[in-house]
């Protein structure tokens, strides 16, 4: 039987442990890749089977947590009751520069703190006391953005009526993102409203709005890096690279960024976009108004960073492209001593992923070259055409799950058996006590960056440092005593 | 301690009838009122006042509704009937289906529940969303009257209701207790009103004629029982807290659909029928042609 063909039948007997009607749902959610398919063949952006353990979050999370709370010099209002809120507390280490508190407060958590009054009777006076009070306590502040939980969209609050009224008096803007947390399927719609927002409230005042850096003169190499969200300061080497190679990066949206880029991504000739789930809605919407271009790209492994340097650099002269080779040529030494070094350890090391928006297909040539092999895969909230887009990367008999349960990833661990499982915080603890190595594919588990040349260097390490730690050697379960 | 609860269509009379049926009841009976719309005008009658100091709106001055005393919402009006009102928030803003949650949560963790014979609720309009079901919801009340009169409107708000206590008729106990029907000198408004009560598997309790000694007794802030306590309409309500205080016909209630209603107000000429209604738009279309002919001919 074919690789391909086992793996079909282990989906199935996964699936038997389900009930007639779960099964039939999670069927079309399980899927062997085949070579040469231009499909995963699996379902995707649908509602979670109930009962199931699924790793999804809301449309708050997607508007909050990812595309507009990396603006840094912003303040983000939790708008709702406390929990919300303080569970999204510093975000997802979206790394910035500058002074908290004073010019930017990307670790700091704002929250309206809903009471049952605030329910009864409304929650804008509050909303609109709450902005005040914000103004006078950090007048560095460039905005507001008001983050909608769930109740506000259960009591009808008219929070556009404050956003306008407020930006009117303050004269900054005032951003309401109606994510409300029980709208979607998952964290992917909140992503598509956070993008509606830059569309409807912010780009339309862009001009008014922006403050050009002195002396700013349009070049024809001016980019903007969207949808990397610096996780782990990876958006910074991965703006090296792109100003090594001669372009300049006139704004990042939204991780490191602050609003006034925000409001100069219109004058940029193009859109280098990293996190296409996120954040394609703002580029198609850019490309339709002002005829910007948008271009995605990878910067995880050496072989995409180079592939991606010379798709960049194929948009613009000759000077660039040149510069581009220049810079790939400069860190293969680096490279090749970080390959000599980690591919004996890893190679042939098998990994299974699931993560979000761009990963789990973007991270797998990172792996491959390291001489590891990507098992398995799935997105959380991935659409159709991020499983299109998987199929670049994918080998022959991949397996794909699509917003895996808790069930489903333990059960195909077990017999798969990989060396390592590359996931979330939800799952991390599961795998471990099952004695696999595993690592943070959202938070880099704590470290980073693991894009750019420099983050390559960081995500081999750290891949080391799971697979080849002793301490899996040294587990044992209370029923396997030794022999004495 | 039974508890009941008064529903029906906005404007139908409805806090103006279980005033003054809880006033005839307060007669050999212990009660409370309390007062579930945001208008806060269940209690006006027995209080003498245009409006009550409300749960909740004590609750948004002082912070929380913890911040309150019982005494300081709980007031005594004619006849030692207790009386209070949740209150809610102004038109368009909040939720007042919450504020009523809010209410009776705090009315029962304070105690107001104490040496009582009887509870009503006086519930406004249409039961539309959780929040106006929370009086009918385990615990609460057991007896629904539901106020209504032969007018369209009121018997569709009427079988609405009758859906809602279904729905928590299994889960909680809910009963329908009768239609009240609260005149309003609609041609053969007692047959209309008893078939409908009859097609709901209920009855019609009590016919409560219309007499301008309720709107003189109102002008006074005050209840017939208390203006005149004499006058036959005070015998009606008295007749009717009578009918309620014996009341053993309690049902799990059998709504109709919406055409078998628009049926029934067919039947009863309140309505007219689909042939009409195509009759009356041919007749138009024909009128409109030939008036379009002749300005043709022209």
């Amino acid at each position: 039987m074919s690789t391909v063909d086992e793996r079909k039948q282990l989906i199935q007997e996964v699936l038997e442990a389900y009930p007639e009607k779960a099964q039939k749902r999670r069927q079309k959610h399980l899927n062997v890749y085949e070579e040469g398919k231009s499909d995963c063949g699996v379902k995707s952006n649908v509602k979670s089977v109930p009962g199931v353990m699924t790793t999804r979050g809301c449309a708050y999370a997607g508007a909050k947590g990812v595309v507009w709370g990396p603006v840094k010099d912003m303040i983000h209002i939790s708008h709702g009751p406390v929990g919300c809120g303080y569970y999204s507390w510093s975000g997802r280490r979206n790394y910035y520069i500058g002074t908290t508190g004073i010019d930017t407060f990307g670790t700091m958590q704002f929250t309206s703190d809903f009471q049952e009054r605030d329910i009864v009777f409304g929650g804008d006076k509050k909303l609109a006391k709450l902005i005040d009070e914000l103004e006078v306590l950090f007048p560095l502040s460039q905005g507001t953005t008001i983050e909608s939980e769930c109740p506000i969209g259960l009591i009808g609050d008219d929070i556009e009526a404050v956003a306008r009224k407020k930006a009117k008096e303050t004269e900054k803007p005032v951003i309401p993102v109606r994510c409300e947390g029980f709208r979607g399927v998952s964290q992917s719609l909140g992503h598509h409203i956070a993008n509606d927002t830059v569309r409807d409230w912010v780009l339309p005042k862009a001009d008014e709005y922006r403050k050009l850096p002195e002396g700013f003169e349009p070049s024809p190499y001016d980019v903007n890096i969207i949808g990397d969200y610096n996780i782990g300061g990876d958006a910074w080497p991965s703006r090296m690279l792109l100003e090594e190679m001669g372009l300049r990066v006139i704004s990042q949206f939204s991780g490191d960024g602050t609003f006034n880029e925000t409001v100069m991504t219109p004058l940029a000739k193009i859109n280098l976009i990293h996190c296409y789930r996120s954040m394609n809605y703002i580029c198609r919407h850019m490309e339709e108004k002002y005829g910007i271009p948008w271009l995605e790209y990878n910067f995880f492994g050496p072989t995409q960073i180079a592939e991606s340097l010379r798709n960049i650099a194929a948009q613009f002269d000759e000077t660039i492209q040149a510069k581009a080779e220049a810079v790939i040529a400069k860190y293969q030494p680096l490279m090749d001593e970080i390959l000599e070094k980690f591919l004996p350890r890893l190679k042939d090391k098998e990994v299974m992923m699931m993560v979000g928006g761009l990963r789990p297909r973007h991270v797998i040539p990172a792996f491959q070259d390291l001489g590891m092999k990507v098992v398995g895969t799935g997105y959380e909230f991935g659409h159709g055409d991020d499983y299109k887009r998987t199929t670049h990367y994918t080998d022959d008999a991949t397996v794909i799950y699509d917003d895996v349960s808790g069930f489903e990833f333990e059960e195909l661990a077990k017999q798969m058996k990989p060396d390592l499982i590359a996931a979330g915080i939800k799952e991390k603890y599961v795998f471990q006590k099952m004695g696999l190595p595993f690592r943070q594919m959202h938070s880099w588990d704590y470290s980073g960056p693991y894009h750019g040349y420099h983050g390559f260097a960081v995500f081999a390490r750290d891949m080391d440092m799971a697979i080849n730690n002793p301490t899996w050697g040294l587990v044992n379960a209370p029923w396997e005593k030794e022999e004495e | 301690m039974r508890q009941i609860a008064f529903y029906g269509k906005g404007g139908i009379g409805k806090s103006t009838t279980s005033q003054n049926t809880i006033a005839a009841l307060s007669e050999t009976m212990r009660v409370m009122i309390v007062g579930c719309d945001p208008k806060a005008d269940s209690t006006r009658l027995m209080l003498h006042s245009k409006a009550q100091t409300t749960i909740l709106s004590l609750a948004a001055e002082r912070g929380a509704v913890e911040d309150l005393e019982i005494d300081e919402v709980l007031l005594t009006g004619y006849n030692n009937v207790r009386c209070v009102e949740s209150g809610g928030p102004e038109p368009g803003v909040g939720c007042a289906g919450r504020g009523i949650i809010t209410a009776i949560n705090f009315l029962e963790e304070e105690g107001a529940y104490e040496d009582l014979d009887l509870v009503s609720y006086d519930v406004l309009g249409d039961v539309v969303c959780g929040g106006f079901a929370m009086p009918i919801r385990e615990g609460k009340a057991q007896e629904i009257y539901i106020v209504t009169s032969g007018e369209m409107m009121a018997m569709y708000a009427a079988n609405n209701i009758a859906r809602g206590i279904l729905k928590y008729a299994h889960s909680g106990g809910v009963r329908l207790g009768g239609l009240i029907c609260n005149s309003r000198k609609v041609d053969r408004e007692v047959e209309l009103i008893e078939e409908l009560a009859r097609r709901l598997g209920t009855q019609m309790i009590h016919f409560v004629p219309r007499d301008n000694v309720v709107q003189r007794a109102e002008l006074r802030r005050m209840t017939v029982i208390e203006y005149e306590p004499d006058h036959p309409q005070a015998q009606e309500y008295r007749e009717l807290a009578r009918k309620i205080e014996h009341n053993t016909n309690l049902v799990i209630p059998t709504p109709i659909t919406m055409d078998e209603l628009e049926e029934l107000l067919v039947d009863f000429g309140m309505m007219d029928s689909d042939e009409e209604y195509m009759k009356a738009i041919a007749a138009d279309k024909a009128r409109k042609a030939a008036e379009e002919a002749a300005a043709a001919a022209v």
